[in-house]
């Protein structure tokens, strides 16, 4: 009951939470219930939005993958570069996808196949990815796409929704059913709790571990090229140290960092506190950096002041019995 | 060979492994670099990576008790920042009181980080990744965007990264590598021979026995994440004195360097093994390949590139080496061990009566 009791009150908090973030921000600005500042929170950070998404598979897998940012900025870089080389820009999304995907394959032999630490594999990719991507682009800035491609990032394109955001909705279900109504799923929490009892009974650890990787490399470039569109430009720099927020944002939203624990419910909701806290604080004025910390603060006390609840509720009924 | 390994376990030596990967990387730049072998590559070296060195240290102990301390960098640009606002403005400060004060301060952000981690059950993650942003953002905001500048510091901090502490020949020993050198001297013996040291070990590699055994486990991390905030403290001070110009983005990003020097120091990410001079090493071992792909004369724009395949290939072949050696260990003992029944069944055999 325990296990699934902390998991149902997690989201009953980011719940409560949202909703409280939601009447304080549409009281304190008008604009704030408005299709169109919806539509707006979510687009500012989409891109992180998506990662966050593999990132929880990763994370729930008993791993951690910080490279994320990188390959966002390796494709994008791919892309502009093969582009930018007179080849025509489908071919030149299909070429940053694939980078993507070398990438997740680098990641993925090192730590499936060769048993290194995700968390060192992943580091040398965050720099290594980085650096490719600057040696393809160096301090050029390459912008000039396709009208179609800039339109996609910019415009509207179902109904008030983005491609970008679009996209995000059917990733969101993709890996919700990937997650809790896949066989797949299953080995992803088991692997995540326990790797080596799941190896015993003839999982295939390495095999899940690597579609883990490949699975968050891909999802990292299309996001990437998604970020290029909205940005109408491309450099090296691009999406640099998204990493960090990425992983905060599936924190927040219940998912154990020591694998095993978590859902894609929880995450969603982080996510939209996330972008809400952010909007809100926003409107009213209060600099980006303020939000950083609110948030970072924010990180801390939602797993602080559940610990410290138990603890209290448990010595008092500790008292009564 | 067999007393040696009975005397030496490989964990120990993995240290000799990474050292042997330096050796080889100055060897193989060496014959490709002109004057490489020369006191000037090494006081590069050195100086690029003293900072890092005593971060490191203490992200050691952190790391051996199985937890991380992501917020580093933002501590050490907290202290070097404020720290130099201090000295900035009353330019006649004690200096031993300004390193005081450097260290107090990191210990106070890593007594925050520690007390939410061991009292408060909150994974070393997640607390450290808030206050990642929440130092750095405090740091902005007080600071009104301002920055310390070089010329409004003594002359004393100023000269302090030239000062030669032990001149060999022409080859210097600078105070701020010399600093990091003492560091990991008096950490790798107090770890190594401490019996209160070889807590952070016992705790990192079974916490359960740890429990069991009435280890206190809380205040043996909570020491582990201040001492960690009082080195970032002091690295902030050293970080003031080599550079000079501070501002609110000093050491942004640091804790990735320092988490990398560790990783390669051989530094198990899940507690319970590592030492602080392979932390250094780690460190050095980077150090080593920035300096010699800079002066290979390379783009800057290759140097991230090769340099993150390099730490791969470091990690993976000192996690080879191991294994290897582990083999070899696990070989000779099984020898040893037939060898003693041979000689105990004949001795018994061959007795007289």
């Amino acid at each position: 009951m325990s296990a699934v009791g902390t998991l149902k009150s997690w989201e009953a908090m980011m719940l409560a939470l949202l909703v409280v973030i939601i009447a304080f921000n549409s009281v304190g600005s008008p604009y704030f219930l408005s299709v169109g500042n919806f539509v707006n929170l979510f687009q500012l950070s989409i891109e992180k939005s998506i990662v966050a998404l593999t990132m929880a598979l990763v994370i729930i897998g008993g791993e951690i993958d910080l490279s994320v940012a990188s390959v966002m900025g390796l494709a994008a870089c791919v892309m502009a570069w093969t582009f930018h080389a007179g080849v025509p820009m489908p071919a030149a999304i299909l070429a940053a996808l694939g980078a993507g995907i070398l990438a997740g394959l680098n990641n993925a032999f090192w730590i499936a196949r060769v048993g290194l630490p995700s968390l060192a594999v992943t580091l040398a990719g965050l720099i290594g990815y980085r650096g490719v991507a600057r040696i393809l682009l160096e301090d050029r800035a390459i912008g000039g796409f396709p009208d179609w491609f800039n339109t996609i990032g910019q415009q509207a394109l179902i109904g008030p929704l983005t491609a970008a955001i679009a996209i995000f909705f059917v990733l969101f279900i993709f890996f919700a059913i990937v997650l809790h109504g896949s066989a797949f799923g299953r080995l992803v929490y088991v692997v995540g709790s326990n790797a080596q009892a799941a190896r015993y009974s003839g999982v295939r650890v390495g095999l899940v571990k690597a579609a883990l990787f490949v699975g968050s490399a891909f999802v990292a470039a299309l996001a990437g090229i998604l970020y290029a569109a909205r940005l109408g430009s491309v450099r090296g720099d691009m999406a640099e140290g998204f990493e960090l927020d990425v992983i905060t944002a599936v924190l927040l939203g219940g998912v154990s960092i020591f694998g095993g624990k978590g859902n894609l419910v929880g995450v969603g909701l982080a996510l939209l506190v996330i972008l809400n806290l952010r909007n809100g604080m926003g409107l009213a004025d209060i600099t980006g950096n303020t939000q950083n910390y609110v948030i970072g603060g924010l990180l801390i006390l939602s797993v602080l002041i559940p610990n410290m609840w138990q603890e209290l509720t448990n010595k008092w009924r500790g008292r009564e019995t | 060979m067999n007393w040696l390994k009975r005397r030496v376990r490989p964990e120990q030596i993995r240290e000799l492994s990474l050292l042997v990967l330096i050796l080889a990387a100055i060897v193989f730049f060496g014959s490709f670099i002109d004057n490489y072998y020369s006191f000037r590559t090494f006081n590069r070296i050195a100086s690029s990576v003293a900072i890092i060195t005593v971060v490191a240290v203490g992200q050691t102990l952190v790391v051996l008790t199985r937890n991380i301390d992501l917020s580093v960098g933002s501590i050490v640009g907290f202290t070097a920042y404020f720290v130099g606002t201090l000295i900035a403005s009353h330019n006649g400060i004690n200096p031993i009181l300004a390193v005081a004060i450097a260290i107090a301060l990191g210990a106070a952000l890593g007594v925050v980080n520690g007390v939410i981690v061991a009292w408060g059950k909150v994974p070393a993650v997640v607390v450290t990744l808030g206050t990642l942003a929440i130092y750095r953002g405090v740091l902005v905001d007080l600071s009104g965007a301002k920055t310390v500048t070089t010329d409004s510091l003594p002359q004393w901090l100023i000269d302090l990264p030239l000062v030669n502490v032990a001149p060999i020949g022409s080859l210097d020993i600078r105070a701020l590598f010399m600093l990091a050198l003492v560091i990991v001297v008096a950490f790798q013996i107090g770890t190594t021979y401490l019996s209160f040291a070889r807590r952070f070990y016992a705790i990192g590699s079974n916490p359960e026995a740890a429990q069991l055994i009435g280890l206190p486990i809380k205040s043996v991390v909570f020491l582990a994440f201040v001492i960690c905030g009082a080195l970032s403290g002091l690295a902030g001070f050293m970080l003031l004195a080599r550079f000079g110009n501070i501002t609110v983005e000093a050491g942004r990003g640091l804790e990735l360097s320092v988490v990398a020097a560790v990783v390669v120091g051989g530094v198990n990410v899940f507690g319970g093994s590592g030492t602080v001079t392979g932390a250094m090493l780690g460190a050095v071992m980077i150090g080593t390949l920035e300096q010699s792909l800079f002066r290979l004369g390379i783009s800057e724009f290759w140097l991230d590139a090769v340099l993150g395949l390099l730490i791969l290939l470091a990690v993976a072949s000192d996690a080879v080496i191991l294994q290897r050696l582990r083999q070899l260990w696990g070989g000779a003992e099984l020898k040893l061990l037939a060898k003693e029944t041979d000689s105990v069944s004949s001795g018994q055999s061959a007795s007289p009566p």
